[in-house]
């Protein structure tokens, strides 16, 4: 690891949540409030057809008549839905730029964030869309990824360039219907990303997309939209920061992935919304839709790395529709201070000798709830479906919560569920044990917890790992007296 | 090298240790030996600076240091190592990545650089060929899964790869059949030196056939009531440790 622990130890005694600072560059931001006007104004703002026009505000009027849904184990004061601005974007952004057109003073910021785009071209063989507010900024090297055929974009421009596979896929997944969320999302989404891998493609690099909030009273409703086709193979990452503040932000994203026939798609997060301060202030409001469709004999895997927002509602998904097909749930959630987590994943066989994997680890410190709700649904077709599923929690401290809420909804004989969970405490034990060969305590937890997490770390990509890694450290800082 | 002197120390108000006088000079191995409860495990405790007993009088000094407010982190750092008893388990951390942690953070605090791949390769390789210890033990989460025989071969590798001053084995012999005991055994003769020093606690004179010690001390209710040579043990394999309660009473 590059990190070295005098880095770390400097953030720890700072305190401070390490993305937060705040650009100072000019946006352009709509009046707050959330009408048939406004949703409207974002569609022409984007120059979307009329098509996309009325598939927003289709989705305004469904989530009009919805409610704000109150199940999950979590508690926080509800968003003013008419307080938020829903489109914020640099000014000077301009949707036909290139990279070098880019501001420099939003270069500058990817920097600090320790993605330097330059490198990334260079080095490190990533492909990054950059979504910061609303906007996508820069997709960097498309025209590599063009030769092979695959199109990677942000999705105002996939809605202009490719409408017949948007008209198609999007909405395919997740219905502008499934929820409050997601159908707030479909109305009022400024940006996001798009990405198309043809038949029998390989790609070669992995696609990547930081979200970054950054003007304060926005809500960054992104929608990204992948679609891998017949066996082909995609690697995709996603990663998410916000500056710190006071008051809560409000970030609803939907994800959907079409995995078709023998086709594979990876797609790992490391999320880092601003998680409040040490007495709960502020933070992001986390309400994420994610969900996969996959075809016959293909291959859907979630990786997520959850250590930032204030509260965190998200359960990527898989149906797996196709025969033979395969949906796999890596994740690790961490919790300190007021953080409040529930998620997990939702499996639903449909078709026969479909397989699932659910691995989740849960780390709560501090004054934190954790909890993991997941659901394994075997349909009455679904002859011969597996699922495994190992729900681990470690808990540091008295103060802090670990939940599993497993759902389990089998309706075909041959299949065969496995549920195993755990809890365990970092001991005082563990601790003196480490120190007495001479690792101290702030070492000696990010061992212990990178230790209890490995199996999902090594499921990130090896760039996402470091960071990941790095992450849990940070987030975990003062956990222990 | 180590010297105690008039120890007191208790946990929960509980006096437990009740003023422990011993110098260990270098290349020295000294046997403690005594009853179930007579306060070694904490006495060890204690030299290496667990925080849960607190020390209300006494010393514990360190080529000419006083311990008192060192951590445990910084006592490792400055030679003390302690073979547990109870080896606890850290799940997902290999042993080597223990070691190279361990290590590491010893030599930041002596302001190294971390140890190069390769040479930390050649010392694990070196020290666990010296312990016998199979290779893929070394992947193992550590002590997860381990025997009691591999728990404390693997203490005795932590040993031997940290090099310390004054190495504590606590109860190392127990849960050791008769070969991994030789192995062990072997192991810490190896590692002795005119430079550094070995306490070893034990209930048994069998461990003491292995490592011969220089001295050997009979602790009971918090003090040491009696010290002598190797010979001395083999009086306590024969006599029991009643005759020697029956003396200090006296």
């Amino acid at each position: 690891m590059a990190y070295t622990e005098e880095e770390l130890k400097k953030e720890l005694e700072t305190k401070e949540y390490e993305y937060g600072f705040y650009t100072d560059i000019e946006s352009e931001t709509f009046p707050v409030g959330l009408s048939e006007e406004i949703v409207i104004a974002i569609s022409k703002k984007k120059e979307e057809p009329e098509w996309m026009t009325l598939w927003r505000l289709e989705a305004f009027k469904i989530w009009k008549e919805m409610e704000e849904p109150e199940w999950a184990n979590v508690h926080y004061e509800k968003p003013d839905f008419q307080a938020i601005s829903y489109y914020s974007a640099p000014k000077k952004a301009d949707p036909n730029k290139t990279l070098d057109d880019v501001d420099p003073e939003l270069l500058e910021m990817y920097k600090k964030l320790g993605i330097s785009v330059d490198e990334q071209k260079k080095l490190q063989n990533v492909a990054v869309d950059i979504v910061m507010d609303s906007v996508s900024v820069a997709t960097t090297f498309k025209k590599t990824l063009a030769e092979k055929g695959i199109i990677f974009c942000s999705i105002s421009e996939a809605i202009k360039e490719h409408p017949e596979l948007v008209k198609k896929y999007l909405g395919s997944v997740v219905p502008k219907t499934d929820n409050f969320y997601a159908a707030l999302n479909s109305a009022v989404f400024s940006d996001g990303s798009f990405c198309y891998i043809p038949k029998g493609v390989r790609c070669p690099m992995e696609l990547s997309t930081y979200f970054r909030i950054n003007q304060a009273g926005t809500g960054q409703f992104e929608r990204t939209l992948v679609i891998a086709d017949e066996a082909s193979y995609v690697s995709y990452l996603e990663g998410c920061t916000a500056p710190s503040r006071d008051e809560n932000q409000l970030h609803a994203a939907v994800v959907e992935l079409i995995s078709l026939d023998d086709a594979e798609i990876k797609y790992s997060t490391v999320q880092n919304w601003f998680p409040g301060n040490k007495e709960g202030k502020g933070g992001v409001y986390n309400f994420v839709t994610k969900r996969a469709l996959c075809e016959k004999n293909a291959k859907v895997s979630w990786t997520q790395v959850e250590t930032g927002s204030a509260v965190t509602w998200k359960y990527p998904s898989c149906i797996l529709k196709g025969d033979n097909s395969i949906g796999e749930f890596y994740s690790i959630a961490v919790t300190n201070n007021y953080q409040q987590a529930d998620t997990g994943t939702k499996m639903i066989h449909l078709g026969k000798n479909t397989k699932s994997t659910i691995i989740s680890k849960g780390i709560s410190a501090g004054k934190s709830q954790n909890s993991y709700r997941g659901l394994v649904q075997v349909s009455s077709r679904a002859a011969n479906a597996r699922n495994f599923s190992q729900c681990d929690s470690l808990l540091m401290g008295n103060e802090c919560g670990a939940h599993t809420f497993p759902y389990i909804e089998a309706k075909n004989k041959s299949a065969m569920i496995e549920h195993e969970a755990t809890t365990s405490k970092i001991g005082e034990d563990q601790i003196f044990y480490c120190n007495q060969r001479g690792i101290d305590t702030e070492k000696a937890i990010a061992l212990i917890v990178n230790g209890f997490s490995k199996e999902v770390l090594n499921k990130l990509p090896m760039e996402f790992a470091v960071e990941a890694q790095k992450l849990l450290e940070i987030s975990l800082e003062g956990s222990v007296g | 090298m180590l010297q105690i002197k008039n120890l007191h120390a208790s946990v929960e108000d509980k006096e437990i240790l009740k003023g422990i006088n011993l110098e260990v000079k270098p290349g020295e191995v000294h046997a403690i030996m005594g009853p179930n409860g007579s306060g070694k495990s904490t006495l060890s405790s204690v030299i290496a600076g667990k925080e849960e007993f607190e020390v209300t009088e006494g010393q514990v000094i360190l080529e000419g240091e006083d311990l008192e407010d060192v951590s445990p982190e910084e006592r490792a750092h400055k030679g003390i190592f302690l073979s547990f008893q109870y080896p606890v388990e850290i799940p997902g951390v290999s042993v080597t990545n223990f070691m190279k942690t361990a290590i590491n953070e010893g030599r930041k605090a002596k302001g190294l650089e971390d140890m190069p791949a390769n040479e930390m390769l050649k010392l694990i390789r070196e020290k666990s060929e010296m312990l016998e210890i199979d290779r893929k033990f070394l992947s193992r989460s550590l002590n997860e899964g381990f025997s009691g025989g591999e728990k404390k071969r693997n203490e005795i590798f932590q040993m031997a790869m940290l090099e310390p001053k004054v190495a504590i084995l606590d109860e190392t012999d127990s849960g050791l059949d008769i070969d991994a005991l030789r192995i062990v055994s072997n192991g810490v003769n190896k590692l002795r030196s005119k430079d550094n020093a070995v306490i070893v606690i034990t209930h048994y004179q069998r461990l003491l056939e292995y490592i011969v010690p220089d001295f050997v001390h009979v602790l009971h209710n918090g003090k040491i009531v009696k010290s002598g040579g190797k010979e001395l043990a083999l009086e306590l394999e024969e006599k029991g440790y009643d005759w020697l309660k029956n003396e200090a009473t006296v």
